[in-house]
């Protein structure tokens, strides 16, 4: 564990154009479900994430959309190895991460952190904002020329947020500052890769709008990459570069933005894009709107082949039997569906 | 089931043009004041509306603007011993401010029903849902076990859950969000009352769920002639199914109106903030958010004059009477109203010159 | 729920039979020759072995485990003097200090702790709950700040002090309850009137003690269940205030009352030490206190087995109560 390897990477340092931060390749994530008898019969797995294979690529955001269920918070865990997948392989900077221990792996937690949904839980109510921010600076070992406080304290005022308030509690600042305090402490070891889990779907409208702002600026400043999960389609559209739509643990379509929010080919694309609502009466009253039967499959079960299929509209025998393959319809855009369409829909 | 609530509606008020007219709600300056350890909070300050029988008003604001203590005030949810409160809330002509608990308490649930954000911690985890269907019925209607099951049956297929008649004795966790939140409606709903509020019904569930939900809701609204009420913090939830729209800010009423005026032309600063800050579909993409800047204010010590002049981008340019005197909420054409010293001509102007361009 | 009751039974085995290992174990491990207890003053060696023998503490462990777990399952002799004393299963062992099977003082001290429990039991339950839901009801005001300032002292006073306030209080001074008849606390033959004159007060003492804790518990489950989401639904469908408290908020509040009550109703039945020994009442936590004293090993491992069997037994009758009362743990 020496930190002097590790540098912190200069704020304009460039990647090579095409090479990815993190890769999943074919990654699956199957929690196991034990039950009944003394010997915990193992029962089944939920497959959370089945078979993913992503990559993000230096400077991207990489945006992953979908229901509650989907696999996408799984599928940020597995990215920063918060979690260890059953199956397949993470690579993060050509090096596979996919079974290093704990101890292996924390010389490289610098270079990714994870902001997450909910601020007021994932901070210490009883340790100060300073404190919280600071920490990761102490447990790395992290040199600042003008100590800690210093460095927390151009951290805070970074994100937006009184550098005096140094010595506060979390409980004394709104949802909007306390995600602000979160982002100032996964920005303190500089790292490569921020994973946002639903960093603003807590937050309030004007408050969302504040913080998605202060993302974007940080990625410039600091040459960030984003991995951004989140269930909003509107807010995915603005701050990702490419999106990924998942479903019952798999990637459905995965295309830049401008395809996918303009020529979507996926029904289930189709379908989320068709219910979000949209703020003008008038053109509400006249659009078109797929309703989607049922709920979603339990991931302890999921249909066979196509995961969709029970819900899809379009689906055909083939769809019972055989599994579409993420396959690629233009150099920007892949789509696991055997009869993809383009659909202009928003 | 269109006979059905034909007879019902007719047991309750003549389902005539005149009961039409005359509005089922109608808020006048309602006032909600909690008194704390460190002052009062004003979280509803001077609130005026009214619905009509088949007719939906959205109401939104974000989180502290006192859109949820206002839906609780309508049931006569708060606490007497904790909460100030005054003005008049008129049900069918009956004031719930002033009425016995009992009186209340009758119309709970009879004449007027809510629904809420979260469906899970919103049913008892003990009870299966008939049971609390039943009860929610029967509470209100003197009819056998048996009569009431039938009723929660029929509810229940009437929100669309599939085999209604052997889900009714399931639990709520063995039911998704999305068939839990149509279970809570099956409850709102199934002593017919005249209103129903919805408080963030839609904000738990997901974008599909939400379509599916909301499409159910405008169904039974027809087929039950009563009135809606739908708190929410997103517009995007509202546009598509009220007929009117307020929005509220710090505990008042900043702007109020027919929805697709309002859209079309909304004549508040905080309203332009709330459509320009949020990412929108149906528009091109534009390189960045125009958040509205600073935070919702403390209810306590509400900014002095106007409530949003700390964050409002027009406060500069009218100058002082934005920080000392508070505006009215004026009326304007098409049954508009407007809190802003703006006025509504010069906010139409600034609208369709600064605002409209942009969104 | 069949299958979860046969679950949580066979469990129940495993665990007893662990414990089981694990007392053997401790009393057969400490340091100390039990031979020596029962040996007079400076025995010869040829007279400890011979002690050593007889106990069957000269064999290795695992055989005389064998032997104490036959003696469970289909009783065993001991040699005590020059004849056999045969011990029927259930034996627990043989306490050479009184001259008995172990299991023979076990159900005779038995009533009185049982008798001790229940009616605490019952005292604690409907004091410590009714006060806890009343509190929690009207939190703030006068009754509820006095409730939960005697509930404070209820539970840091211990029950030897109260105890012995009581006595001197109610049977010394006031002379309103007759001295307790310790060694026929029932009467002989028989006497209700006479039982509950010598329970009264260690009922009182000990419900008070319990209540207290359970007041404050209670209070503080109800308090968050009456903020949780279900009870605005239930007022919001117009049930009266009765109906929302007792039907919605007591039903979930009382669940994790009913898991502390099972377990401490049974880690009761194991004994009361300092209650039984304030009241002299020979139960079985006086039996087992004397029983230390006197280095009765066979005694005091019997009781700690017994007591041991309450627990377990009490934690399944939880579990499953605990599933009766909440479905989602039952259909999960």
């Amino acid at each position: 564990m020496t930190t002097s390897a590790v540098t912190a990477p200069a704020a304009g340092a460039t990647v090579t154009a095409r090479e990815p931060i993190v890769e999943l390749r074919d990654v699956r994530m199957h929690f196991p479900v034990a039950q009944g008898g003394l010997l915990r019969r193992k029962m089944g797995a939920v497959r959370a994430v089945d078979g993913v294979s992503l990559a993000v690529y230096g400077g991207e955001t990489l945006g992953i959309v979908g229901e509650s269920g989907c696999g996408k918070s799984t599928t940020g865990r597995l990215m920063t190895r918060l979690l260890e997948p059953t199956g397949g392989q993470v690579v993060f900077e050509g090096q596979d991460i996919t079974h290093l221990s704990t101890a292996k792996l924390r010389p490289l937690r610098r270079r990714f952190q994870m902001i997450f949904q909910d601020p007021y839980s994932s901070l210490n109510p009883r340790h100060t904002i300073g404190t919280i921010v600071g920490a990761p600076l102490r447990l790395h070992g992290v040199e600042t020329p003008n100590g800690v406080k210093r460095a927390v304290q151009d951290l805070l005022e970074r994100v937006g947020l009184n550098p005096e308030h140094y010595n506060r509690y979390p409980h004394e600042f709104s949802g909007g500052q306390r995600q602000r305090i979160g982002i100032a402490r996964a920005l303190a070891l500089r790292p490569k890769l921020i994973v946002c889990d639903e960093p603003v779907s807590a937050l309030d409208v004007s408050i969302q709008a504040q913080v998605i702002n202060l993302l974007e600026d940080l990625q410039n400043e600091f040459d960030l990459t984003y991995l951004f999960i989140a269930h909003d389609l509107s807010v995915v559209r603005h701050i990702s570069d490419r999106v990924a739509v998942m479903y019952l643990g798999k990637v459905m379509e995965l295309a830049d933005r401008t395809s996918l929010y303009e020529a979507p080919q996926h029904p289930y694309t189709h379908a989320l894009l068709s219910a979000v609502p949209t703020p003008d009466p008038a053109k509400e009253k006249g659009r078109e709107r797929i309703l989607l039967r049922g709920d979603v499959p339990s991931p302890l079960d999921p249909p066979p082949a196509c995961v969709f299929h029970t819900r899809c509209w379009k689906a055909q025998d083939i769809c019972r039997v055989v599994e579409p393959p993420l396959l690629q319809v233009s150099p920007t855009h892949q789509v696991a569906c055997h009869f993809p369409e383009e659909r202009k829909l928003v | 089931m269109t006979d059905r609530s034909a007879t019902m509606a007719a047991g309750s008020a003549p389902a005539t043009a005149d009961a039409h007219r005359r509005p089922l709600l109608e808020v006048k300056d309602l006032r909600v004041h909690f008194p704390t350890e460190d002052g009062l909070v004003k979280a509803v300050d001077g609130l005026d509306f009214t619905v009509a029988k088949g007719r939906t008003l959205g109401i939104v604001g974000e989180s502290g603007s006192g859109k949820s203590v206002t839906s609780l005030a309508i049931l006569g949810l708060h606490k007497r011993t904790r909460a100030q409160l005054s003005g008049e809330v008129l049900l069918d002509g009956v004031d719930i401010i002033g009425a016995a608990e009992e009186t209340v308490r009758r119309l709970r649930g009879n004449k007027m029903a809510m629904i809420f954000q979260d469906p899970l911690s919103s049913m008892h985890p003990y009870y299966t849902v008939g049971a609390q269907i039943i009860e929610a019925y029967r509470v209100h209607n003197n009819v056998s076990k048996r009569a009431a099951r039938a009723r929660a049956i029929e509810m229940l297929s009437l929100v669309g859950i599939p085999q209604p008649d052997r889900r009714v004795d399931d639990y709520p966790h063995q039911f998704s969000g999305g068939m839990r939140q149509r279970a809570m409606i099956a409850m709102g709903m199934s002593c017919n009352p005249g209103l129903l509020i919805a408080d963030e019904p839609t904000t738990a569930l997901d974008v599909t769920v939400q379509a599916q939900i909301l499409e159910l809701m405008k169904k039974l609204q027809r087929e039950f002639d009563s009135a809606l009420i739908i708190i929410t913090h997103d517009l995007c939830v509202v546009a598509e199914v009220a007929d009117d729209i307020l929005v509220m800010y710090a505990g008042r009423a900043v702007e109020h109106g027919p929805v697709a005026d309002l859209f079309r032309r909304p004549e508040h600063p905080y309203t332009w903030g709330l459509l320009s800050s949020m990412p929108r579909l149906d528009r091109v993409r534009e390189d960045r958010l125009r958040p509205i800047k600073g935070t919702p204010p403390s209810l306590i010590n509400p900014p002095p004059g106007c409530r949003f002049h700390p964050r409002c981008p027009y406060a500069q340019r009218l100058g002082e009477i934005c920080w000392t005197v508070e505006p009215e909420l004026l009326e304007g054409p098409n049954d508009h109203s407007t809190r802003c010293h703006l006025g509504p001509v010069k906010a139409r102007e600034v609208f369709v010159a600064e605002v409209e361009p942009l969104l | 729920m069949f299958r979860f009751l046969l679950k949580r039974l066979i469990v129940g085995i495993v665990t007893l039979w662990v414990v089981t290992v694990v007392v053997f174990g401790i009393f057969t491990i400490i340091p100390g020759d039990p031979a020596l207890v029962y040996a007079g003053k400076d025995p010869s060696a040829e007279v400890l072995a011979g002690i050593r023998a007889k106990l069957g503490v000269d064999k290795p462990l695992p055989e005389q485990y064998a032997t104490f777990m036959k003696g469970v399952a289909v009783g065993r002799d001991f040699p005590t003097g020059p004849k056999m004393v045969h011990c029927d299963a259930p034996c627990l062992g043989y306490s050479y200090k009184k001259d008995v099977p172990v299991l023979g003082l076990i159900t005779r001290a038995l009533p009185i702790t049982a008798t001790m429990a229940a009616g605490a039991a019952l005292l604690w339950l409907l004091g410590g709950v009714s006060v806890g839901v009343l509190s929690a009801l009207r939190r703030g005001t006068f009754f509820d700040r006095i409730a939960m300032t005697i509930s404070l002292a209820g539970v840091s006073l211990p029950v030897y002090f109260t105890g012995l306030i009581g006595l001197s209080v109610f049977v010394y001074q006031l002379q309103w309850l007759p001295a307790i008849d310790t060694n026929s606390p029932f009467g002989n033959p028989f006497d209700p009137v006479q039982t509950f004159q010598s329970f009264i007060l260690p009922w009182v003492v000990l419900a008070f003690l319990y209540a207290a804790s359970y007041a404050r518990l209670t209070r503080t489950s109800m308090l968050e269940t009456m903020s949780e989401d279900y009870i605005r639904t239930a007022r919001a469908k117009g049930l009266p205030e009765r109906t929302v408290v007792t039907r919605h908020g007591m039903r979930a509040a009382l669940t994790p009352i009913v898991t502390m009550f099972g377990l401490d109703l049974g880690a009761l039945l194991g004994g009361a030490i300092l209650t039984e020994y304030t009241f002299g009442l020979q139960g079985l936590g006086k039996q087992a206190l004397d029983a230390i004293n006197k280095f009765d090993y066979p005694l005091i491992m019997g009781t700690t087995l017994f007591a041991a069997f309450f627990i377990i037994v009490a934690n399944i009758v939880v579990d499953v109560l605990y599933a009766f009362i909440d479905p989602r743990v039952r259909l999960s």
